[in-house]
C-alpha cells in the first residue's frame, strides 16, 4: 500500500489518516474534504487515479491543515513518530511539510525501527529537511525540479532559498548538479529530476532522459511536479521497480500534459483528469516494447 | 517560445561581510521575521534578511541582520509592536545570503519569474496571476490559492500572509514581476 504524508492549506483540517476518495474537484479522507489544488492534494489525486487504474487499493493519506505556521506539520511529525509502525506500507511518500530537522530525525528513527520499513520517497518540504538533516541517502527516491536540484547540489545550502548563485546558474547542466549532489551524499538512492528534460539517475550516473512529448507550458503550472511524484509513487506501490516507475511516470505526466493542451494558465486539475488515459497509453507502449 | 534572462541585484555598499558592527535578530518563527522586517523597513532601519548561522539552523529559517549599535532602539521598537526576538547577538561569522538571482521566462502572452525555488506566472495583458509553482513549505499551496486569479495590484502579499522561507521567496518573485511589468 502507498502512504502519503503532507499538509493541506486549510487551517481547520485536523490530523486525518485514512484512504483517499476523489470527487469532482476535491478529495476526501475520513469525511473531510479538501479542494484539489496544487501540493499534496494534487499528488494524492494523481496517485489515486493511477492506483485505481492499476486495480490497487487507494493511497492511505496522512493529512493535516497547515498554512505555514507549522501546527499541522508538527501534528504529522508527532503522529508518524508514535504510530507509523502500526501501518503496513510498501511505499511512504513524504511531501509538503514545514522542514524541522529535529522532528525529521525522530521520524526517520521510527521508520528505521519498523519491522518492514517502507520504500521512502521525499519531495517538497520533506525533501528539503531530509537533505538539511544530512540523511538524504536514507531515502529511495527524491523528485526535485531544476531549482531544487541546484539546492541538493549545494552542500552549503540548508534551503533552496540559500542556493549559491554560481550553482543556480547551472540550471541547464543537470547532469553536473546530479554528480555534485551525490559527491556530497545529498541525494537519495534514486533521483527523478523534473524539467524540460526529466532525468532518472543514481549514484552510478544518469539512467534515462525523458523529453517527449515536450510541453513547455507545464513548467509554470503549479502542481505538475506533484502529479509526477504521485504517479511514480503509485507505480512503485503497484510493484514496478523504482527506475522503471520513474521513467514511466515521467512519460505519463508528459502525455497527460499534452492531452490537456495546456497554457501557462491551466490548472493542475485539468492535467489530473488526463492521467488515466495517459497511463493506459504509456503502459500499452511499455508492454509492446517488452514483447 | 522561451527567453531566459538573468538579472542580478546590485550588491549593497558597503558589503555586510566588510562590517564588524552587525548583529543578528533570531526569532521563534519565520512569520515573526517577516513581521519584524516589514516593521523595521517601514521605520527606515538598515536591515537585511539573511540565513541563520549553522549553529542555530533548525529548518525553515531566516534571521535579520541589523546595525549592532542600534540594538536597544530596535529592540524597543520591536517590543512596542509585541515582537520579542529569542536572541539579539553580534554576528559571529558570514551568514548565508538569500538568493538574489531571478530567472525570467517569456511564454508569449504569459511571463514567468523564478526566485530560488518559487515561480510566479502572470498574464501580461491583464496582469492577472495565473499560476504559482515550485516551493515545498506548507504556505505555498495556501499562497497559490489566495493569489491565483488576482491581479498583481489586488493580490495579497506573501509578506503579509506567508509564513515560511518559500513564502519569502515568492514575495521576491512578486516584486521582480512587478518590476518587469512596469518596464
Amino acid at each position: 500500500m502507498l502512504g502519503v504524508v503532507g499538509t493541506i492549506p486549510a487551517e481547520e483540517l485536523p490530523l486525518v489518516v485514512g484512504p483517499v476518495s476523489l470527487g469532482d474537484g476535491f478529495l476526501a479522507v475520513q469525511g473531510h474534504e479538501a479542494p484539489l489544488t496544487r501540493g499534496t492534494a494534487a499528488l494524492l489525486a494523481a496517485a489515486a487515479v493511477c492506483l485505481q487504474a492499476l486495480h490497487q487499493p487507494p493511497p492511505l493519506a496522512f493529512l493535516a491543515g497547515d498554512i505555514g505556521l507549522g501546527q499541522g506539520s508538527t501534528q504529522l511529525y508527532e503522529y508518524l513518530t508514535l504510530h507509523l509502525a502500526a501501518h503496513q506500507l510498501r511505499v511512504l511518500t513524504l511531501h509538503y511539510i514545514l522542514p524541522m530537522v529535529d522532528w525529521h530525525h525522530r521520524v526517520l528513527w521510527a521508520i528505521q525501527e519498523m519491522a518492514a520499513p517502507p520504500l521512502l520517497i521525499a519531495d517538497a518540504g520533506y525533501m528539503y529537511v531530509a537533505k538539511m538533516s544530512g540523511e538524504a541517502q536514507a531515502y529511495d527516491l527524491f523528485t526535485p525540479d531544476a531549482g531544487e536540484m541546484a539546492f541538493l547540489a549545494d552542500e552549503a545550502a540548508p534551503h533552496p532559498f540559500y542556493t549559491r548563485g554560481f550553482i543556480l546558474h547551472e540550471d541547464n547542466r543537470i547532469p553536473d548538479l546530479i554528480t555534485r549532489a551525490y559527491a556530497h551524499d545529498n541525494a537519495a538512492r534514486h533521483l527523478l529530476v523534473k524539467g524540460q528534460k526529466d532525468y532518472v539517475a543514481t549514484k552510478e550516473g544518469i539512467l534515462s532522459v525523458i523529453d517527449t512529448p515536450g510541453i513547455e507550458a507545464l513548467e509554470p503550472i503549479g502542481g505538475t511536479g506533484d502529479t509526477l511524484t504521485g504517479i511514480a509513487a503509485a507505480l512503485i506501490a503497484a510493484g514496478f521497480d523504482i527506475v522503471a516507475a520513474a521513467i514511466l511516470a515521467a512519460r505519463v505526466n508528459r502525455v497527460a500534459g499534452a492531452l490537456a493542451q495546456p497554457t501557462p494558465a491551466t490548472s493542475v486539475q485539468e492535467i489530473v483528469n488526463h492521467i488515466p488515459g495517459a497511463l493506459a497509453t504509456v503502459l500499452r507502449s511499455h508492454q509492446l516494447g517488452k514483447e | 517560445m522561451s527567453n531566459w534572462r538573468f538579472w542580478r541585484r546590485k550588491p549593497a555598499v558597503p558589503t555586510p561581510e566588510a562590517q564588524t558592527d552587525l548583529g543578528i535578530l533570531v526569532f521563534a518563527s519565520t512569520s515573526e521575521v517577516i513581521r519584524a522586517e516589514k516593521l523595521l523597513r517601514a521605520g527606515g532601519w538598515t536591515i537585511k534578511v539573511m540565513g541563520p548561522p549553522p549553529e542555530i539552523q533548525s529548518g525553515c529559517d531566516l534571521v535579520i541582520q541589523f546595525p549592532l549599535m542600534k540594538k536597544l532602539e530596535i529592540l524597543r521598537v520591536l517590543a512596542e509592536n509585541r515582537l520579542s526576538p529569542l536572541q539579539a547577538v553580534p554576528r559571529s561569522g558570514p551568514l548565508l545570503k538569500p538568493v538574489d538571482l531571478f530567472q525570467v521566462k517569456n511564454f508569449g502572452r504569459y511571463l514567468m519569474v523564478r526566485a530560488a525555488n518559487m515561480k510566479l506566472t502572470v498574464d501580461k495583458k491583464t496582469k492577472t496571476i495565473v499560476n504559482v509553482s515550485g516551493g515545498g513549505c506548507p504556505d505555498v499551496p495556501y499562497l497559490a490559492y489566495r493569489m491565483v486569479g488576482q491581479t498583481l495590484e489586488e493580490a495579497p502579499r506573501p509578506r503579509d500572509i506567508g509564513h515560511t522561507v518559500c513564502g519569502y521567496a515568492l514575495q521576491l518573485a512578486l516584486e521582480e514581476m512587478e518590476r518587469q511589468c512596469s518596464e
